[in-house]
């Protein structure tokens, strides 16, 4: 997901809406921020991601170790996680689970020590389970019972007396999109509609963390679509933080203010979702053509070199829009406003002006090669407007193709070996406006 | 700890179309572990009788329960009608004497109490809750306890109260109700301890259905054989020790001597006053030891 505006992991601290409304345009069209150059969009759309550690947390672990008799689950995982939607990434057995467990009190840790909306997880595991919310990954709806009398029971079961419970089921159903079907038994509901029950039973008391194990398991690209839109909504709307577990880092892009990357139960990385997708340092335009410049592109192309700029196709022709868009190296401050001096004095349309992101799947590839290298702390590399994402490593980058370095011919590699994933986020892009939008369907 | 609702969240609503209220949060009142606690005990109980769940989840037990009651009725309505001076069954003798339904339907619904959870997973649910795993286990033990307490103390009742209308002696049926509500408990506790923790092993319903019928009739059928050679050996203190070995000769004898009935022992024999404390103590064993083991059963299972 390209369109992860820097300020969505503060969405803690100010209303995100007005914010990221304004920078994913339709068609995740040109940020007002954005045209004005790198200092100010940094000034003032965004602030330095490196703050939101300094938030309230809503979930702390420190040197947290849970050892099996067999295997160590958890290995002194120390991580502060920051009110807003958290990505908890990692493999099967990375140990993702055994935190969960661990988090709603459910079971001990052999070292370390938790805390969940600061209460200590070994003392005060009721306190937290009645103001959290858990949506377990696997199926967990009797078939016999409806939807409504099912919430209904888990709302009391969470301490809401029987006219609450009633209420906020009813509520609850309804903003994840459950209508008349509530009220049939659940054995005949879709995999879609089953999940959103699992997350309407882990809502429905108003908590104020959920924990979402997996929610898009088994879902089609569209289910996945709503659910991470639901997720969205939950932090936006409902002003619930959440905790969301996935092995899929393409949905945690667009989702997550944060993304907690853990392996073999330590910590590979825990940062902003924008540190993770900083900037390649490259721009991407897309014009329109018209009737005085049919081939837009080429004009532009034209126009930019002899304004002193030096415009480059994307890496892999062939691709769908690939033969439309140019790139600009960004080093220089004012390329935001040539460019659109420049498409303005052409009198094309211009179509979107984009910064190019480093991919989760990128970083996570490169920590996974080097965790040592990334403290719990991200040390501010966002305040750096050049900073990439992750740590140059040319070593590295050389035997997995692309390097993330700055500028110049690295950038284009990287850029190419993005391109073919861009169709499918430009189909997604309209989806985070919906979903930051803040309007309910 | 969360952040404000949205500004969006909250300037919404008002004329807008009825679907888009926002979120509204919950300030409300939070009962915490007991009531939630009592909540399940009560969904668990109702749920023994099919109440809150389909129809056809309801057929079984209020039949049974139908079969259960009808006789209570049917003696009832003689008794009054020929001006007995006795009713034609003891109150501590009523459970047993329809042992067959009561056990159908302790098998028929201990699995409901506690296999459907494990079933389709619903236990990790509960867990992440406020209430702690004895608390689910108490609800549950409590829930099939208090169902059979309901199952054959209702006729105990409709006994009495026919009693009454015969106009009976009221200081002798009264003592014979407490007794019998007594046996009705202790019933209540060892068959459904017994079969809940069975039920427990098992997440499917159909093997739990036939171990409990199985650990509730064979032993029962075998005891019964074994003491009736004994006592045609002409072993009648043999005969006592055998009913410790099946669950429904154990009560039987145990409502001989405690509770002043008399036993359906081969050859009329009596339980004495210091066998029916042996009789007693293995019955609260055998309870703890279900419960106990129930505890242990959920101690794993989790998220």
């Amino acid at each position: 997901m390209l369109w992860i505006p820097l300020v969505t992991h503060l969405s803690s601290g100010d209303a995100p809406e007005t914010h990221a409304t304004s920078v994913w345009g339709p068609l995740g069209g040109v940020s007002p921020c954005g045209t004005s150059g790198i200092a100010s969009r940094r000034g003032t759309c965004g602030r330095d991601p490196g703050d939101s550690f300094s938030y309230v947390t809503v979930i702390a672990t420190q040197s947290l170790t849970m050892r099996f008799p067999r295997v160590t689950a958890l290995d002194r995982l120390t991580v502060n996680i920051a009110p807003g939607v958290t990505g908890l990434v990692g493999a099967n057995g990375a140990g993702k689970s055994t935190l969960i467990k661990i988090l709603l009190g459910l079971s001990p840790a052999t070292e370390g020590s938790a805390t969940v909306l600061g209460l200590d997880v070994s003392t005060h595991g009721g306190t937290i389970r009645e103001s959290v919310g858990y949506m377990p990954e696997h199926d967990c709806l009797p078939p016999d019972v409806s939807a409504t009398e099912f919430v209904v029971h888990m709302a009391r079961m969470t301490g809401l007396p029987a006219a609450a419970a009633r209420e906020r089921t009813a509520d609850t159903l309804r903003h994840v999109g459950l209508y008349e079907e509530r009220y049939r038994s659940m054995g005949s509901y879709s995999t879609g509609m089953k999940q959103r029950v699992k997350l309407a039973q882990a809502l429905v008391h108003d908590p104020q963390l959920v924990l979402l194990d997996e929610p898009t398991n088994g879902l089609d690209p569209v289910g996945r679509d709503d659910m991470l839109d639901l997720i969205r909504r939950v932090h936006t709307d409902f002003g619930i933080s959440v905790l969301v577990t996935s092995h899929l880092l393409g949905e945690l892009e667009r989702t997550c203010d944060q993304v907690v990357v853990i392996d073999g139960g330590t910590l590979l990385r825990s940062s902003a979702t924008a540190d993770f997708t900083q900037d390649t340092a490259s721009l991407a335009v897309e014009v329109t053509d018209t009737d005085t410049h049919p081939d837009g592109t080429a004009a532009l192309r034209a126009a930019l070199a002899e304004a002193g700029l030096r415009p480059q196709e994307p890496a892999t022709v062939g691709a769908p829009g690939s033969g439309h868009v140019l790139l600009l190296d960004t080093a220089e401050e004012d390329v935001f406003d040539t460019v659109r001096d420049t498409v303005a004095g052409l009198g094309l349309g211009l179509v979107r002006m984009e910064q190019r992101r480093h991919h989760i799947s990128e970083v996570f590839a490169d920590s996974t090669e080097h965790p040592t290298t990334h403290p719990t702390d991200e040390p501010g590399s966002a305040t750096t407007s050049r900073s990439p994402g992750v740590s140059p490593d040319p070593g590295g980058g050389a035997t997995d193709g692309p390097a993330p370095t700055g500028s110049g011919p690295g950038s284009s590699g990287l850029d190419g070996a993005a391109t073919p994933r861009q169709p499918v986020r430009q189909h997604t892009a309209a989806h985070p406006q919906k979903g930051g939008g803040g309007d309910v369907a | 700890m969360s952040p404000e609702p949205s500004p969006a969240a909250a300037t919404r609503g008002g004329t807008d179309v009825i679907h888009n209220i926002g979120y509204r949060k919950y300030d409300g009142p939070r009962l915490g572990r007991s009531y939630a606690r009592r909540s399940l005990f009560v969904h668990s109980l109702r749920g023994t009788y099919g109440l809150g769940r389909a129809a056809k989840s309801k057929v079984l037990p209020m039949i049974l329960f139908a079969v259960m009651c009808l006789p209570a009725l049917i003696m009832v309505a003689s008794a009054v009608y020929a001006g007995a001076d006795e009713l034609p069954v003891d109150y501590t003798a009523y459970a047993t004497f329809l042992l067959p339904v009561t056990s159908i339907f302790v098998a028929a619904v201990a699995p409901q109490v506690v296999s459907l959870d494990l079933r389709f997973k619903t236990v990790p649910l509960y867990f992440s809750r406020p209430i702690e795993r004895s608390d689910y286990v108490a609800a549950k033990f409590g829930a099939l306890i208090a169902s059979l307490i309901v199952f054959t103390g209702t006729p105990v009742l409709i006994l009495y109260v026919g009693a009454l209308l015969g106009k009976l002696d009221f200081a002798d049926q009264t003592l014979g109700l407490g007794q019998g509500l007594v046996f009705t408990v202790v019933f209540a506790l060892l068959y459904g301890g017994i079969a809940v923790s069975l039920a427990a092993l098992t997440p499917r319903r159909g093997f739990g259905v036939a171990a409990v019928i199985a650990v509730l009739t064979i032993p029962y059928m075998l005891v019964g054989a074994l003491q009736g050679i004994a006592q045609q050996q002409g072993e009648s203190d043999l005969t006592t020790w055998i009913g410790l070995g099946s669950p429904g000769t154990l009560l039987d004898g145990f409502q001989d001597s405690v509770l002043g009935g008399s036993s359906n022992f081969p050859g009329g024999h009596q339980v004495t006053g210091a066998e029916g404390i042996v009789y007693a103590l293995v019955i609260a064993v055998l309870i703890a030891g279900s419960y106990a083991l129930l505890l242990r059963r959920y101690r794993k299972a989790g998220l």
